[in-house]
């Protein structure tokens, strides 16, 4: 199979206007993947299944992943030079800047006819609240479709153009999407040995009140 | 009034059984089944519409055995997910383990030593033999042999787990790969009891396919019903044995030639016709085919370390990255993607299950099939609940 | 009550070797209950795959009358829980066991149908079946093997035959103060309503000294 950056070149080429790129995988599983924009995922995921040197048929895994947003520190380091001729006085100042969440939605593309892959391709929403969509990819590979059912279930992505999107694990009425990083559980916890801190928290909290003890709340 | 107006049936709401109306067909009936089925495999669940016994319309309902394991694995150490990978699929723990532990080997960049790659080849391979064949003995229960096929099916499954039992320690929940390596190793007269129950199981597979292949009542059952196309199948991700039942020859051994599998001779075997005749048909060739591997690993497996030195199971944190690993496992492709953050713990834990795909077209291969096709047609689809839902 | 038969068990068997089958009418009930317990067709999760195995050739629960796995609730006398309940299925479990005839038991099979096992800190798992049914045997395990099921079975053979059936400890259907009706919960926004049944489970008092 021909290198990623030369499929994103083509690509870029072949939409101009599109926004592609590599996003570099740095583990030493080196699977890159190919982000893309929504509002060009679709054509792209056609021309990927259909380009003759491609023929990306296969659509293994679609998967979502959330990430929240979070508070990136920058830290520069800031040269005063001393005025009273000594050596320069080295400082570091910190900015916070805000990285706004999203959730991400990743599809495993391979090739039956000629038996390459995989091709990452991930695309994302604008963020985790009102603008959770993305175009569905359920009508160029179908194999996308209780998949991307089970994404707008558990992490609350809507896929647009989805032929029958609703929930596939919880139950309809349930409110939330538990593979989100915030999601907090129910309290249906008892004492039980266990090893995870966390866990022994949570079951202290069920407990009912004891007498002389913290009222439950 | 006809006396049919009175009919037994319950009124919609909380009903088991309602009927539909529509202008077209006269009198749908909706039709729920399961998730307490005898023949759904677990807790599974379709709402069936049908017009007399046809079916119109099939809607799968899962989630009802929704286990949240990838919930789980972001909340517990790479080595700790092992043995949840058992509760996927809990009839292959093995390929499971494995799968999961060449997704871990690819985000750590780790090796693994010949001799557990061998003895990953094996126990993979004992693993399809007594999925496929408890899958002919499912599917058999489905058409009506009631007991009897299972009962054989069960049979040969016990010697198999007697085996990973002495090897493990568990008889279905075995949790023996670990990424770089296998948990114990595997002793000569192990191995010789392998290759003693490997070439006894030729006779077994002939004793059963004498009762069963040429049976007219299995042929009338399974002949042209759920028939499936080879470009459909493609693009709903089918794999595994119901992907090479309608002609399409993708077995992930070949493909990515993971493991030490380029180094053995066997063929893929395909279908025609893709009805559930051959996905059983396919399976029996594929139990042949194993047996072939299984004796040329055991013929050749060398002696030496069966954990990479350079592995560490406890609090391995491997560098930031993803990485995707999939094997061939009995039910079709099992692959994990996991995304590390560099932490003891993955980002995210995603197991794609196999067969939770390949209900993507029950469907379509039931449409136009009455009620009791619906049964044996999911019978061949080899599902496992453990796996579907997570 | 019955007073305690005043003949020896000797003289009993000796009895029976001519052919007098001398018995009280508890012992005849409890005897014919405790012999024939069929058990629900039903499983849940990895542990119904054992308790397939163990109506298998090899473990062979016909030896303990227990091989008539009955499809339907209303002909069966015991839910085995075999596997994990998600909250989605609880209701449908609870459904199950109100459909069955009393006089009826219950098995909670595997570390899951008794507390959750490996999945308790699921979002989606009910942290065991007792919070909504009242359960007679627990089996830890996971999977329990075939031989543990058979064992916990016989457990309740012994349970049952020493069951007395008049006074207050009779059992459930023999009495007039208890229903075999248990509330089946609702899907709630976030979780099931109500999240136990708090007439058949309590938390545990206070946790034991860790
Ligand atoms: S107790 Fe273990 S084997 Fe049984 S259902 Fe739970 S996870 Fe599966």
């Amino acid at each position: 199979m021909e290198p990623l950056e030369q499929i994103c070149s083509r690509l870029l080429a072949r939409f101009p206007g599109a926004e592609v790129s590599v996003l570099p995988n740095p583990g030493p599983a080196a699977q890159h993947s190919l982000l893309v924009g929504r509002a060009s995922v679709r054509e792209i995921a056609e021309f990927l299944r259909d380009d003759p040197l491609l023929r990306l048929d296969y659509c293994s895994n679609a998967t979502g992943v959330d990430w929240p947003e979070k508070v990136i520190v920058d830290v520069t380091k800031v040269t005063t030079p001393d005025p009273a001729g000594g050596p320069p006085k080295v400082s570091e100042v910190k900015t916070e800047r805000l990285q706004p969440g999203y959730l991400e939605v990743v599809y495993h593309l391979y090739s039956m006819e000629l038996r390459h892959g995989p091709v990452v391709l991930r695309t994302r929403t604008v963020n985790r609240t009102d603008q959770a969509s993305v175009p569905s990819l359920t009508p160029v590979w179908r194999s996308a479709e209780f998949q991307e059912r089970e994404i707008f279930d558990l992490f609350g992505v809507v896929f647009e153009g989805h032929p029958d999107l609703r929930r596939i694990l919880m139950w309809d009425g349930f409110k939330d999407h538990p593979m989100r990083r915030d999601y907090v559980e129910p309290e249906d916890y008892e004492w039980e040995p266990t090893p995870h801190g966390d866990l022994v928290e949570k079951a202290k909290r069920a407990r009912p009140p004891v007498k002389g003890g913290e009222p439950v709340a | 009034m006809s006396p049919f107006d009175a009919s037994p049936l319950s009124p919609s709401g909380g009903a088991h059984v309602r009927s539909v109306v529509d202008e077209f067909h006269g009198d749908l009936l909706e039709v729920s089944m399961g998730p307490h089925h005898p023949s759904t495999h677990g807790v599974f669940r379709m709402i069936v519409t049908l017009d007399g016994e046809r079916i119109v319309k099939l809607k799968p309902v899962l989630g009802y055995l929704h286990r949240n394991h990838e919930k789980i694995g972001e909340s517990t150490s790479y080595l700790g997910s092992m043995p949840y990978t058992d509760r996927l699929d809990y009839l292959n723990a093995m390929t499971n383990n494995w799968a999961y532990a060449l997704a871990v080997e690819r985000l750590g960049g780790l090796a693994v030593p010949e001799r557990a790659e061998y003895l990953r080849v094996i126990l993979a391979e004992l693993s399809r033999l007594q999925n496929h064949v408890c899958l002919a003995g499912f599917l058999l229960q489905d058409t009506g042999a009631s007991g009897t096929p299972l009962m054989y099916a069960f049979r040969e499954r016990e010697k198999i787990l007697e085996l990973f039992e002495s090897l493990s320690g568990s008889r279905m929940m075995c949790n023996f790969q670990r990424f770089g390596g296998c948990r114990t190793d595997a002793s000569s007269e192990w191995l010789g009891q392998v290759s003693s129950l490997v070439n006894g199981f030729g006779a077994f597979l002939d004793e059963f396919e004498e009762l069963i292949t040429g049976n007219e009542i299995l042929m009338a059952r399974t002949q042209g019903v759920g028939v499936m196309k080879g470009p459909a199948a493609v693009s709903a991700g089918i794999t595994g044995p119901m992907l090479r039942a309608c002609g399409v020859g993708y077995d992930i051994r070949k493909v990515d030639a993971y493991g030490i599998y380029p180094r053995f001779t066997f063929r893929v075997p395909i279908g025609s016709h893709g009805d559930t005749y051959d996905r059983y048909m396919i399976r029996i060739l594929e139990m042949r085919e194993s047996i072939g591997i299984l004796q040329q690993a055991l013929r050749d497996i060398p002696a030496g370390p069966i954990m990479d030195p350079k592995a560490k199971l406890r609090g391995f944190r491997p560098k930031p990255g993803e990485s995707y690993g999939r094997i061939e496992g009995p039910k079709g492709e099992i692959g994990f993607y996991l995304i590390s953050d560099g932490s003891a713990n993955p980002y995210r834990y995603r197991v794609r299950p196999p067969s939770f795909v390949n209900l993507t077209l029950l469907e379509d291969l039931c449409l136009g099939h009455t009620i009791a096709d619906s049964v044996v047609i999911l019978g061949s689809i080899d599902i496992v609940l453990g796996e579907v839902d997570r | 009550m019955n007073p305690m038969p005043t003949i020896t068990d000797e003289e009993r068997s000796e009895l029976r070797r001519h052919g007098i089958l001398l018995t009280s009418v508890e012992e005849l009930y409890n005897w014919g209950r405790s012999h024939s317990v069929w058990p629900l067709q039903f499983g849940l999760a990895c542990c119904a795959i054992e308790m397939i195995a163990a109506s298998m050739a090899r473990f062979d629960i016909a030896r303990f009358g227990s091989e008539v796995f009955r499809p339907s609730p209303r002909q069966a006398d015991l839910l085995i829980v075999s596997g994990t309940v998600t909250k989605k299925m609880a209701p449908q479990v609870v459904r199950l066991w109100n459909q069955m005839a009393e006089p009826k038991y219950c098995i909670a099979m595997g570390a899951c149908a008794i507390s959750g096992g490996p999945f308790k800190r699921g979002y989606n798992v009910l942290k065991g079946i007792d919070r909504f049914v009242p359960v007679d045997i627990y089996i830890p395990g996971c999977p329990p093997r075939p031989e543990a099921l058979l064992h916990g079975l016989m457990e309740l053979q012994k349970k049952i035959s020493g069951q007395s059936i008049s006074g207050p400890e009779a059992p459930r259907h023999l009495r007039h103060d208890t229903s075999c009706e248990y509330p089946v919960p609702e899907f709630g926004d976030h979780d099931l309503v109500p999240p136990k049944n708090p007439e058949v489970w309590k938390v545990p008092e206070s946790p034991p000294k860790d």
